[in-house]
């Protein structure tokens, strides 16, 4: 009985470690190709320049790089405000029908694709404004960030102790002071939400096919098309020019890091620390 | 203060059958009796913190001063910073320092002048015999103190804003036999300041603190009178076979 039931422990085990292995092996390989078919693109010209043209030497992604700074700058300008005013008030004031409507539609919008989302700024902003324009593209991104704040900012608040709240409402304190004391109580998850909300839309791509455009410029002003990392990259990779697939696998590359970077800071930062500090 | 004809629900449940209750100034109360039996409930209709719980009722009057505090011309958080509460389980700000807890409650009112919270945390930690052992580190965090320290920590936020009545709700309860003496003692101390309610279902802490004791069971007040004449000749039957401990 001993032995059977040691066997099967060492087996699971064992069924354990080759699963995770499995889960890990395609991560690690993207990363290792992207590294090393990015890696010989990256240089000076790479953040400096802007795209060239077909077959033609030398440019970069430069401008690239700056759209989607800009997008990314703007839609959480858009999205991060609304989302944490939403996941405070569904954690703190929503306890009637009303915050359990809101909870549920944002799970509903959490849910919606992306392309959706684009298709929907299109019609409402890109086509009223007879064009592709950052704004669109902004909008349609902030948008898919509104639900993601709002549910893990939700959880963060939810997470604080009662005790917290009774301690400050017990010493006189108006409603919206006490649902600041909790807020701050809950900064470090807060921030981490923000952050991975942030490195989330980094990477989409559907929604701005139909909404920022592309474009070989660098920025000309909100209501102008702009070019993206994501893109560009769509762009480029199924395009038959070489140099346009290089500097492609090259923009594949700063977007790895910059999203696992900011995954890692995130993790880095919180390590060790309690659930809601 | 005193409560008059107070009932109090928590949805469909009623919690609290008509209780009269006078609570004598700058007296210690203690409110005794068996889980559910409303104590705590009652205590949190003091502050107006009942009203907080969702589908919670009350009605009746709570009257402070001679005022009633769940008159509709009131604020409840005004009353709050008259009436204090200090909690089971001590619950510093664990974000914030020692000192910042302590005058925690006097920014919520709006005080901003460094010197004045200052002196008022001076004062209220010395109030609670914790100035000196935490003199030198009021800048730390309020979550490296002991449970006893931290109660008293607590004790001392409440007292800042200087309230008129503080309410006690189980305050020993978490804490060792010596943190608890210290404490007991500090409720001794603090009647010559403020009336003091305090729950207990310690009937001895009742016994060494409070100079009026009141006994409730399933929500209703039993038996009211000075802390010696409840124990040593108890009117009423239920009284005293819980002080003898055949039920509870």
């Amino acid at each position: 009985m001993n032995f059977r039931r040691r066997l099967v422990d060492r087996a699971l085990i064992g069924l354990s470690i080759a699963t995770v292995i499995t889960a890990i092996v395609p991560l690690l390989s993207i990363v290792y190709d992207v590294a090393a078919k990015g890696i010989s693109a990256i240089n000076v010209d790479f953040f400096t320049q802007a795209t060239p043209l077909a077959n033609t030497p030398g440019g970069g992604m430069g401008n690239a790089i700056q759209g989607t700074l800009i997008l990314v700058a703007l839609s959480a300008l858009i999205g991060l405000p609304i989302g944490l005013l939403s996941g405070v008030y569904t954690s703190e004031y929503g306890s009637n029908w009303y915050g359990s409507t809101i909870r549920f539609l944002g799970d509903v919008l959490a849910g919606i694709p992306s392309i959706v989302t684009g298709i929907l700024v299109y019609a409402l902003i890109v086509i009223p404004l007879h064009g592709f324009s950052v704004i669109a593209g902004s909008i349609a991104l902030g948008t898919m960030m509104i639900p993601i704040v709002s549910n893990t900012s939700s959880q963060a608040l939810k997470a604080v102790p009662n005790s917290i709240r009774e301690a400050s409402t017990a010493l006189g304190s108006r409603r919206w002071r006490t649902t600041l004391e909790v807020i701050v109580n809950a900064k470090g998850a807060i921030a981490t939400a923000c952050l991975l909300a942030i490195a989330r839309i980094t990477g989409e791509t559907a929604p701005l096919i139909l909404t920022s455009g592309i474009s070989t410029n660098w920025f000309t002003g909100v209501n102008q098309p702009v070019g993206s990392l994501t893109y560009f990259i769509y762009y480029f990779a199924k395009s038959p020019f070489v140099n346009w697939q290089n500097l492609a696998w090259g923009a594949a590359l700063i977007l790895m890091v910059i999203v696992l970077g900011i995954n890692v800071a995130v993790r880095i930062v919180t390590r060790g620390k309690r659930a809601y500090s | 203060m005193e409560t008059v004809g107070l009932n109090a629900w928590y949805g469909k449940k009623q919690a609290l059958f008509d209780v009269s209750l006078p609570f004598a100034e700058n007296r210690v109360t203690a409110i005794i009796g068996p889980s559910g039996c409303g104590k705590s409930t009652l205590i949190r209709c003091l502050n107006r913190m009942h009203e907080l719980v969702p589908e919670a009722k009350v009605q009746g009057k709570v009257m402070l001063d001679g005022t009633d505090i769940y008159g509709s011309a009131l604020d409840p958080a005004d009353i709050r910073a008259r009436v204090g509460m200090v909690f089971q389980k001590p619950n510093p700000f664990p974000n914030k320092s020692i000192r910042d807890n302590v005058v925690a409650g006097l920014r919520y009112a709006g005080v901003r002048d460094k010197r004045k919270l200052d002196e008022a945390a001076e004062r209220s930690l010395m109030q609670v015999h914790l100035w000196d052992e935490v003199k030198e580190d009021l800048k730390h965090s309020g979550a490296g103190l002991s449970g006893g320290q931290q109660q008293r920590l607590c004790i001392a936020r409440a007292l800042a804003v200087q309230p008129e009545v503080i309410l006690m709700d189980e305050p020993c309860s978490a804490l060792d036999p010596t943190a608890t003496a210290k404490i007991e003692q500090l409720v001794i101390d603090l009647k010559k300041d403020y009336t003091v309610i305090i729950v207990t279902h310690n009937l001895q802490q009742a016994a060494r603190v409070a100079d009026t004791t009141a006994f409730m069971y399933l929500g209703k007040l039993i038996e009211l009178g000075d802390t010696i004449d409840i124990f040593e000749h108890p009117r009423e039957g239920l009284t005293e076979r819980y002080i003898t401990g055949k039920f509870g």
